[in-house]
């Protein structure tokens, strides 16, 4: 275990990813089974076990610690599992001569699996104040991480099967495509890799496929640049990506799957769905609630997904619907090396012949030009949109030729998304942030004006946002919080705000919804600070009456049926 | 008894006040008269009409700001006692950088330290710190929680030698402040067996060379050239924090970015810097100092002046001891006090 704490470590200081495939090749490279199997199933998330509740964490800690002393320290250094291995006391043995002969060996990273794979949740918390004694301050902090599922390194899982793959001369994508059907420890994936076995069999009969991803459009000059005439577009829709892929297992029964764009099997949330998966492939698409033929909005997609159980009620009120815009496999074939243009024909027929009220294709959007698409992004009721235009939240672009590319290649596809609102905001609160933040104030509450019941205008907090800006930016706003605080609060301060004092920043933002939680009875989707406005007079700041606009207009898709409201 | 701490210190908008003695310690804006612990910024500003402190931080204060820093000046001599007003002021080691001094201040038997900024690790650039039993101990907290407890240097310094004997193609860049821990560093590189020259940043020489004249061997030193930076393959290079992630350190042969700071114990600190090769080397006190100092001082009551005020504030209740946060502003600009001010110290 702290051997593979250290390489973690290491992982996190190095910024190069060559550097980093260096490492971890030569991790695997001497590293034996099943430790190195292990440390690739952490790396890349596929471990399972019971995992220690932060608050479990604490208590142990705490039955060592003075509770308020380690409370500040985490607000602090902002991490749990960092703060733990950092104030964790040596064991009163190991103080005296230097070896505490009494204490057990650290555990190895298979024995902290395996133990917690099979362990009762009660004995928990005994095996974990064990391993913390015996391990060194940075396998503590690695322990940590990995037991509360929270091992995030600088490390990709994608670069982690590069390195696993380089040991053997294959790429990456060969790693993906026998991954799922294996489990940790790996044992005949390396076996594979290292020329000693047949290539491990897939056993699912559904598998995902790793998505190709698309880059940012960031302004019309990054446009002017590709040739209107080498490319299709189609509306961005704004659900999440999904794979639906049916197969038959070998007894000859139709397996569905849906998987999330990670590869995270969630057919067990999408009944209705898998049901729909009559076929043998597998669609790229994006996951949509409609209503009477109509997509709704984000708000209520999640309103969706943040219920825990699926129930009759769920199903009906929130049906779940694919607008897909791909086809990676069909009746056996990968059809991912063709190009856009034959896959938009497949999937044509595919869809056609599949005839299924959930299931739907993503229409092509006609552009002569980039002044036409622009035009159509700006307005996509105009160009056969209808009424789903309120759910569009840009145009995609894919070059016909393209082949279909596992992760995010530069050039085939481009995402243009539409125009942020934007609103300007006074900061009223700041807090410290987390991991590479922490202790910079770098999360802003921000508020606009409105009528005060007493009469006059006051700020009421909208949102917050803790991005959006560059690190020399971060370092004056940080300045600017420590210089201008009124109240403390823990970990957050209080700034001077007013019609005489304060910060405008001037917020980007996607869309706004009800709230119970905040006080103005609005929060913002996605707020992130666009500008610091070091110029401009608080009092000059918006007022609510800009997101009950915005509001407004949302809301028709949430109440189907609701007149229309004018925009405003 | 008719005096009490608060006669003998009160806290105004320039910092800590003794009004029997009409004098500000450490003062943040221009006064009539001014106490100084040690050279750092922060607490070492120019302006002052009349300025005490060590001969040392005297001759620091001349070397960052001039020789007309002040109006007039006066020399403190450790250990000596002097009468400044009503009250009578003795300056004792910090071991904080060269020249720090612990202010003690007493009154018809009330005795006050103002301990500046201070450590209790071995330092071979500065005397040690001298614990004074006082009634008043008005301390530092920058490492104030407990999950700062400083390693030995030792390991932090081979940990540097190390890396540059695996890497011997690359530069090594270390960050560090330039009075006191940039001087500390070379001092413990010496120590730990380096007998190769260290590589300095420009604004690293004038401090390097006043430390050198007061004795202190720091074995021999360069100032780096702008044009022979690409030849600087295997070199230890210090230079001030700012400029680790400057191009001016881009231009060395893949260098390895090391920063030497009490913060780079804590992993976020690190990475926020872009730092490859942490070194965990302060000249502040630790957690476990921190709390053993207060209690050694014999003191019934600890003034917290900057820093993690709040964990020892706690603490010392804890433990019977009464104690006060200061709040006070302007502290915390030598590059350790918060990460953020590292980027902004002057080129001294």
């Amino acid at each position: 275990m702290n051997d593979f704490a250290h390489l973690l470590d290491r992982l996190g200081y190095e910024p190069r990813r060559n550097a980093k495939l260096r490492l971890l090749q030569d991790y695997f490279a001497r590293t034996p089974d099943p430790e190195r199997g292990y440390a690739l199933g952490a790396m890349t998330g596929s471990l399972s076990f019971r995992e220690a509740k932060p608050a479990l964490i604490r208590g142990l800690v705490e039955a060592r610690i003075d509770p308020v002393l380690f409370r500040l320290s985490h607000n602090y250094v902002g991490d749990l599992a960092e703060t733990t291995a950092l104030i964790w006391p040596a064991p009163a043995e190991a103080n005296e001569a230097g070896i505490g002969h009494n204490n057990p060996p650290p555990p190895s990273l298979a024995e902290v699996v395996e133990t917690l794979a099979t362990t009762a949740k009660k004995d928990l918390p005994g095996h974990l104040a064990t391993w913390l004694d015996a391990l060194d301050e940075t396998g503590r902090w690695a322990l940590l991480k990995l037991v509360t599922g929270n091992l995030r390194v600088g490390v990709s899982a994608r670069l982690a099967k590069t390195a696993v793959g380089a040991l053997g001369g294959h790429e990456a994508d060969a790693v993906e495509e026998v991954w799922h059907g294996l489990e940790p420890p790996f044992a005949s994936l390396f076996a594979w890799i290292e020329g000693r076995a047949e290539r491990p069999e897939t056993l699912n009969p559904a598998p995902f496929r790793p998505p190709m991803l698309s880059h940012p459009i960031e302004d019309r000059d990054d446009l002017d640049k590709l040739e209107p005439e080498a490319f299709s577009a189609e509306w961005k829709w704004d659900g999440i990506r999904v794979q639906l892929v049916g197969g038959r297992d070998r007894e000859g029964v139709q397996v569905g799957r849906v998987y999330s764009r990670t590869g995270e099997d969630i057919t067990h949330a999408f009944p209705d769905l898998a049901e729909a998966i009559t076929f043998e492939g597998a669609l790229d698409g994006e996951l949509l609630i409609l209503r009477d033929g109509r997509v709704q909005s984000f708000n209520v997609l999640q309103q969706r997904l943040n219920r825990k159980s699926v129930t009759g009620k769920l199903l009906e009120e929130f049906p779940a619907h694919v607008r897909a815009y791909d086809l990676l496999a069909s009746e056996g074939e990968d059809l991912r090396p063709e190009p856009f243009s034959a896959r938009r024909e497949r999937l044509e027929a595919v869809i056609r012949r599949l005839d299924h009220a959930r299931i739907d294709i993503s229409p092509l959007v006609p552009f002569a030009d980039w002044d036409a698409l622009a035009a159509a992004r700006a307005d996509p009721a105009s160009v056969g949109a209808g009424e789903d235009a309120d759910a569009i939240e840009g145009v995609m672009l894919k070059r016909r030729n393209s082949a279909y590319l596992p992760g995010r290649p530069k050039g085939p596809w481009w995402k243009w998304k539409r125009e942020p609102h934007i609103v300007d905001a006074v900061m009223m609160y700041a807090q410290r942030g987390h991991g590479k933040r922490s202790s910079f104030y770098s999360d802003y509450t921000f508020g606009v004006w409105r009528e005060a019941p007493e009469g006059g205008d006051e700020l009421v907090p909208v949102g917050k946002a803790y991005h959006g800006f560059t690190d020399a930016e971060l370092a004056k706003l940080d300045r600017y919080v420590r210089n201008h605080t009124t109240k403390r609060f823990g970990p957050v301060r209080e700034v001077a705000y007013g019609r005489e004092a304060g910060l405008v920043l001037e917020i980007a933002f996607e869309g706004v919804q009800r709230s119970t939680r905040h006080k103005s009875g609005v929060a913002m989707r996605f707020p992130r600070v666009s500008r610091i406005r070091w110029d401009k007079p608080a009092a000059e700041a918006d007022r609510i009456d800009v997101l009950e606009r915005i509001l407004a207009r949302g809301e028709k898709e949430i109440a189907p049926g609701a007149s229309l409201q004018e925009d405003a | 008894m008719s005096t009490r701490a608060s006669d003998l210190l009160t806290l105004t908008r320039e910092g800590l006040y003794c009004p029997l003695g009409s004098f500000h310690v450490d003062p943040t804006w221009p006064v009539a008269r001014a106490l100084i612990t040690h050279g750092h910024a922060d607490h070492a500003r120019a302006g002052h009409a009349h300025v005490m402190a060590t001969p040392e931080t005297l001759r620091i204060m001349a070397v960052r700001y001039g020789e007309d820093f002040c109006g007039s000046s006066q020399e403190a001599k450790l250990g000596e006692t002097l009468r400044v007003g009503d009250v009578s002021v003795r300056f004792v080691p910090a071991g904080h950088v060269l020249g720090s001094a612990q202010i003690v201040i007493e009154h018809e038997g009330v005795r006050v330290v103002v301990s500046g900024d201070y450590k209790r690790a071995p330092d071979p650039t500065c005397l040690p710190f001298e614990v004074v039993p006082c009634d008043v101990f008005i301390t530092e907290a920058t490492f104030g929680l407990p999950v700062f407890t400083h390693p030995d240097t030792r390991g932090e310094v081979r940990k540097l030698i190390a890396s540059q004997r695996l890497f011997p193609e690359r530069a090594h860049i270390v960050g560090a402040y330039a009075l006191g821990k940039a001087q500390r560093v070379m001092a413990l590189l010496r120590e730990e067996g380096w007998d190769g020259p260290i590589h300095l940043h420009g604004a690293m020489e004038k401090l390097t060379d006043l430390y050198k004249r007061e004795g202190i061997p720091l074995g021999e030193t360069r100032k780096v050239v702008a044009a022979e930076r690409k030849d600087l393959a295997g070199a230890i290079v210090i230079c001030p924090p700012s400029s680790i992630q400057d191009v001016w350190s881009r231009k060395f042969p893949d260098p390895v970015t090391c920063f030497a700071s009490g913060w780079m114990r804590v992993r976020a600190r690190a990475r926020q810097k872009g730092v490859e090769l942490p070194l965990v080397i302060s000249d502040h006190a630790d957690w476990p100092d921190l709390c053993r100092t207060i209690r050694e001082t014999g003191a019934g009551e600890v003034w917290v002046t900057h820093g993690q005020e709040d964990a020892l504030v706690h603490w010392c209740g804890s433990v019977g001891i009464r104690a006060k946060p200061l709040h006070l502003l302007g502290y915390g600009d030598d590059g350790e006090a918060e990460p953020v001010a590292a980027g902004t110290e002057e080129a001294a």
